[in-house]
Formats: C-alpha cells, sequence, structure tokens
C-alpha cells in the first residue's frame, strides 16, 4: 500500500518534471509563433494588438527576406546532394580500401565535429580571402559540404559496418561489373544510412549560423537575416516564415521518426 | 599488387580507391586541414595601419592575449560553459531518464518533442527567448499586470540570461547521447540491484550512472566546447555584458579587423578543444558516439 503510493507520487514528480522541461523546450518557439499573429505595426513588435493573418500576406512582398530564405534552400539542397555524394563514395572507400593515410583521414573527419564551430567559420573566411575566393555562394556551398560531409560518413559507416560483403562478390560471379555493383547492390543496402545523412546535412546547412555568418560577403541566408534585424526589432513577417518552416520541421520529424526514411536509430 | 587474388577482384585497387576516397581527401584537404594550417600562420602575423595583414614573424598577438581584460574574459567564458554543462546534466540527466526508460505507448512523441526544438533554427529560438524576456517582453507584461513587480525587470544583459540562452541551445546535445545510453540500460541489473537490497540511490551512484558514464562524458564535451564559440547567444542575451572567447574572435574578423589577433585567440580555443578530446579519450569515451 505505502509502496504503491510512493510510485504514484513518483511519478507524479515524473510528469510535472519533464513538462517543464518540455515547457521551456518549447517556450521560445511558442513566443515566435505567437508573435506572427500580432497585429502590431510599430517597432519593436512587441506588444500584442491583436489576432492577425496579415504577416502571412506581407511575407510574400518582402523580397528580401524571401529571398535570403530561398538562399538558405539552394544551399542546403545543393550542399546536400554533394556532400552526399562525396560521403558516401568516402565512407565506402574508407571501409574498403587499404591505402596510406587512411588513419589521417579518420581521424580528420573528426575535427568538423569537435572544432566550435567559429574557429571553421574565421578559417574558412582567412583561406577563401588569401585564395582571392568571392565570398558568396559558393563560399557558403563549400563551406556547407566540408562539415556536412563528416556526418554523411557516420551515417553511412554505422550501415557498412553490418554489411555482408558475399552479396557483392554474388553479384559480381553472376557477371554485373563493379560500377553495376555498387548500384545495384551497395547502393540499395546502404540507402537507410545515406537518406539518415543527407537528413542531418540538409538540416545542418538550414541551421547553420555561425560559420555561414563569416563566408557569407554579401549574400544573406535567412538565419543572417534575422540576426541582422534583431537589434532593431524583428518584424513579424520573420515570425510568419519561422512558423511555416517550423510546420515543414514537424512534418520532418514525424517522417523519419515514423520509419518512412529509417535513419540512423535503426540498423540493419 | 592483388595477393589473394580471387577472380573477382581486380588487378589493382588503386583507381576505385581514388574515386571514392579522393574526393573527401581534397575536401579535408583543402576545406580543414589547409584553413586550420592557415590561422596557426596568421596567427604569428603581423598587421599594417589599414589592418591588413602583413606575412612578417611576430609573437605579439600571443603576447596581447595575456592582457588582464582577455583574462577576465577567458575565466568567464570557461565559468559560463562550466555552469550550462553542469545544468544540462542536472536538468538534461533525469529527463532523458524518464523519457527513456518510460513504458508509454507515446514514447516515440516524447523523443520527437526534443527533436523538433532541436532542429529548429537556434538563432530563432534565441529570438523568442529576447522576445519574452525583454523590459518590454511578454514575461514582463505578465509580471506587471499581475502585479508581482511594479516597474518591468530588465532580464536581459545579465550572465544568468547568457547561461539561460546556452542551456537551451545545448540541451539536446546532452540529452540525446544520454538517451541513447540509458535505452541500452539493460532493466534487469536495475532490479538486481534493488532485490539484493541496495537503495535506489545506490542503484543510482553504482549501476545506473557508471554504465551510462559514455553518454555523460560525450554529453558534456558537446556542450562545453562549442559553447565557448557561441558568440550570438552572449550578443543577443547578454548584450556585451557577458562576452566570450567566441565574442572576442568575432570582434577581431568583423568590427575590429584585426585577423592576427583573433587568429591567435582561436589557436586557444583548438588547444581548449584538442586538451579536452585527449581527456576524453583517455576516460575511454569514443569518438563514434560524438555528433548529433
Amino acid at each position: 500500500m505505502k509502496k504503491a503510493r510512493k510510485e504514484k507520487r513518483n511519478k507524479r514528480i515524473s510528469i510535472a518534471f519533464c513538462s517543464a522541461v518540455y515547457l521551456f523546450l518549447f517556450l521560445p518557439i511558442c513566443v515566435v509563433v505567437a508573435n506572427s499573429f500580432n497585429a502590431t505595426t510599430s517597432k519593436p513588435y512587441l506588444s500584442w494588438k491583436g489576432f492577425t493573418f496579415d504577416w502571412y500576406i506581407k511575407l510574400w512582398s518582402n523580397s528580401s527576406l524571401l529571398g535570403s530564405f530561398g538562399n538558405t534552400i539552394i544551399i542546403a539542397i545543393v550542399s546536400t546532394i554533394l556532400s552526399t555524394i562525396i560521403g558516401t563514395l568516402g565512407a565506402v572507400g574508407i571501409y574498403r580500401y587499404k591505402f596510406k593515410g587512411k588513419g589521417i583521414i579518420n581521424g580528420l573527419l573528426y575535427i568538423p565535429v569537435v572544432i566550435p564551430e567559429i574557429v571553421i567559420g574565421i578559417a574558412l573566411l582567412t583561406i577563401f580571402s588569401n585564395a582571392n575566393i568571392p565570398r558568396g555562394m559558393l563560399t557558403l556551398i563549400l563551406s556547407h559540404v566540408s562539415f556536412s560531409v563528416p556526418y554523411v560518413i557516420f551515417n553511412v559507416r554505422a550501415r557498412l559496418s553490418g554489411y555482408d560483403k558475399s552479396i557483392e562478390e554474388a553479384s559480381m560471379d553472376l557477371g554485373a561489373n563493379r560500377v553495376v555493383t555498387f548500384f545495384e547492390i551497395t547502393l540499395p543496402v546502404l540507402a537507410p544510412g545515406i537518406a539518415g545523412g543527407a537528413l542531418l546535412a540538409f538540416t545542418l546547412s538550414i541551421d547553420d549560423v555561425i560559420i555561414s555568418y563569416f563566408v557569407n560577403g554579401q549574400t544573406k541566408t535567412y538565419p543572417l537575416k534575422v540576426m541582422e534585424s534583431i537589434k532593431s526589432g524583428v518584424s513579424p513577417d520573420v515570425n510568419a516564415l519561422s512558423t511555416l518552416v517550423l510546420i515543414g520541421t514537424i512534418g520532418l520529424v514525424f517522417l523519419t521518426q515514423s520509419g518512412v526514411l529509417s535513419g540512423k536509430h535503426k540498423k540493419i | 599488387m592483388a595477393r589473394k587474388t580471387t577472380k573477382h577482384e581486380f588487378k589493382s585497387n588503386t583507381m576505385p580507391a581514388i574515386v571514392t576516397v579522393g574526393p573527401v581527401a581534397i575536401l579535408l584537404l583543402f576545406l580543414v586541414v589547409a584553413p586550420l594550417i592557415f590561422v596557426a600562420i596568421m596567427s604569428f602575423c603581423q598587421t599594417d595601419e589599414f589592418y591588413n595583414v602583413v606575412y612578417k614573424f611576430t609573437a605579439s598577438n600571443y603576447s596581447k592575449l595575456i592582457s588582464a581584460d582577455y583574462l577576465k574574459i577567458y575565466g568567464q567564458s570557461l565559468l559560463i560553459a562550466l555552469i550550462t554543462t553542469v545544468l544540462c546534466i542536472l536538468i538534461g540527466y533525469p529527463f532523458a531518464y524518464i523519457i527513456a526508460r518510460t513504458k508509454s505507448k507515446k514514447k516515440q512523441l516524447f523523443y520527437m518533442l526534443v527533436i523538433i526544438p532541436f532542429w529548429t533554427n537556434s538563432l530563432i529560438r534565441i529570438y523568442g527567448w529576447r522576445t519574452f524576456l525583454g523590459s518590454s517582453g511578454w514575461l514582463n507584461k505578465l509580471l506587471v499586470t499581475l502585479h508581482i513587480v511594479g516597474e518591468p525587470v530588465d532580464f536581459l544583459y545579465k550572465t544568468g540570461t547568457t547561461v539561460l540562452g546556452m542551456v537551451y541551445c545545448f540541451i539536446p546535445f546532452m540529452v540525446l547521447p544520454l538517451y541513447t545510453a540509458i535505452e541500452k540500460l539493460d532493466g534487469s541489473l536495475l532490479e538486481a540491484s534493488s532485490d539484493l537490497g541496495a537503495r535506489p540511490i545506490k542503484t543510482l551512484f553504482e549501476v545506473i550512472i557508471p554504465l551510462t558514464a559514455s553518454g555523460i562524458f560525450s554529453g558534456c564535451l558537446m556542450v562545453f566546447i562549442p559553447c565557448l564559440g557561441y558568440f550570438f547567444v552572449s550578443n543577443i542575451l547578454g548584450g556585451g555584458n557577458t562576452d566570450m572567447i567566441g565574442n572576442l574572435i568575432e570582434r577581431q574578423f568583423k568590427s575590429a579587423n584585426n585577423w592576427p589577433l583573433g587568429a591567435a585567440l582561436s589557436i586557444i580555443l583548438i588547444l581548449v578543444t584538442l586538451l579536452l578530446v585527449k581527456i576524453y579519450q583517455k576516460l575511454g569515451g569514443d569518438m563514434d558516439s560524438l555528433g548529433v
């Protein structure tokens, strides 16, 4: 009797504690969403002046905001494609072949993961500036590829560790050459790892603030646009766009977790 | 070359190895190794009167690093990063434990509710806090309306606010590795411990924590190190009163335009990182459990 009551009390404490943590996690997000419906029209757009959908309409005529969002999407898509291709090939090559410097490559892959982003950002800035590469779309894409590739490799490698090489041999026994075997056998087996890696590369690219901040030149991405306007007051059309992105994110999270793209959390 | 020639193996693996590993090797060389070496070189360079980098040796950037102002900021950075890490463990551990061990059918939903904020842009979320905490922000409106305070309180621009923002940004990095480690925990061990008469608190310290130590270590590393460089959190919430090493570096590259000094400051961050990673490995940490 006493034990049951104690368990019930513990459970209540657990629920209260977790609710508080979730509240903490979602509070600023709720604030951003709520302010997207705020009818206020004067800076700093904080006092509540009633409910409106206006900002969702005005959003479509804010070409610089939409342009920055377009840049973010283009950079995310291009850098995801590039880092997925480079990372997948690399993971397979590192796993399969013996070559000099393999240990070095393996070690170097951890650098973008552990070194603070600001250091990566300024390091890329100095090298781009010294090589006279004009900063903009190109440098943003190159930078995003450089920090995404290790994550793609780790995801694909997790998939490779349970991989049975004999099915490739079987494929070649049956007359397929190396390239056909790669596309018909290796890739489909690795697909979940590749999809998980690509998804991670995409979200890393979309979320990146710090590295982009140093290598962007005149090109603005969506987070950088927000950063620029924070001091003077962010107009609620930014909140409206953030809300739409949030809906997209929720969709993506549900999609991955429901196993449509079974990512890194499920092994073979 | 091919000593164990089976009939399928090509005479040489050189070509396929180059095709597959080549792009990664080039990428790492030009976008990871070269930039970092370049930063190291630049940290020993001078600037002319127009703040252009002059490639002439000097150690003066490093001697500037030990000025009293800077030492104060390093101390402040380490303190903020340390408090952030400790708070992330204190909040993140029980939280990860409860959601990882729940028998509820909603477990996957609980997990997703951690991922959603994690995948939402950190800058947007920090800006949400600013909206909430500012002197004309919503929390103050609420407090004034409820007559808890007479005048709006400025919650921004304080060390505590920066810590709040940092904990907020990094708590998913603590919760996710802990969740993975705790989920792997074998429930029968906990039962055995309690069957043998151990009190829950003893089970916690002698069974649960040692078995999930890997998650704690990797969580700490993934919180402490990036925290030192997250300049925008202290910019937006601390407003220059709670500068960290990241803010110093940012300023040298964006406004003060003293790149060699910024490079020298970055070298400190790199050394701190390498030191902590070495400690992590000594403690038996697995590099593969880093990352997200």
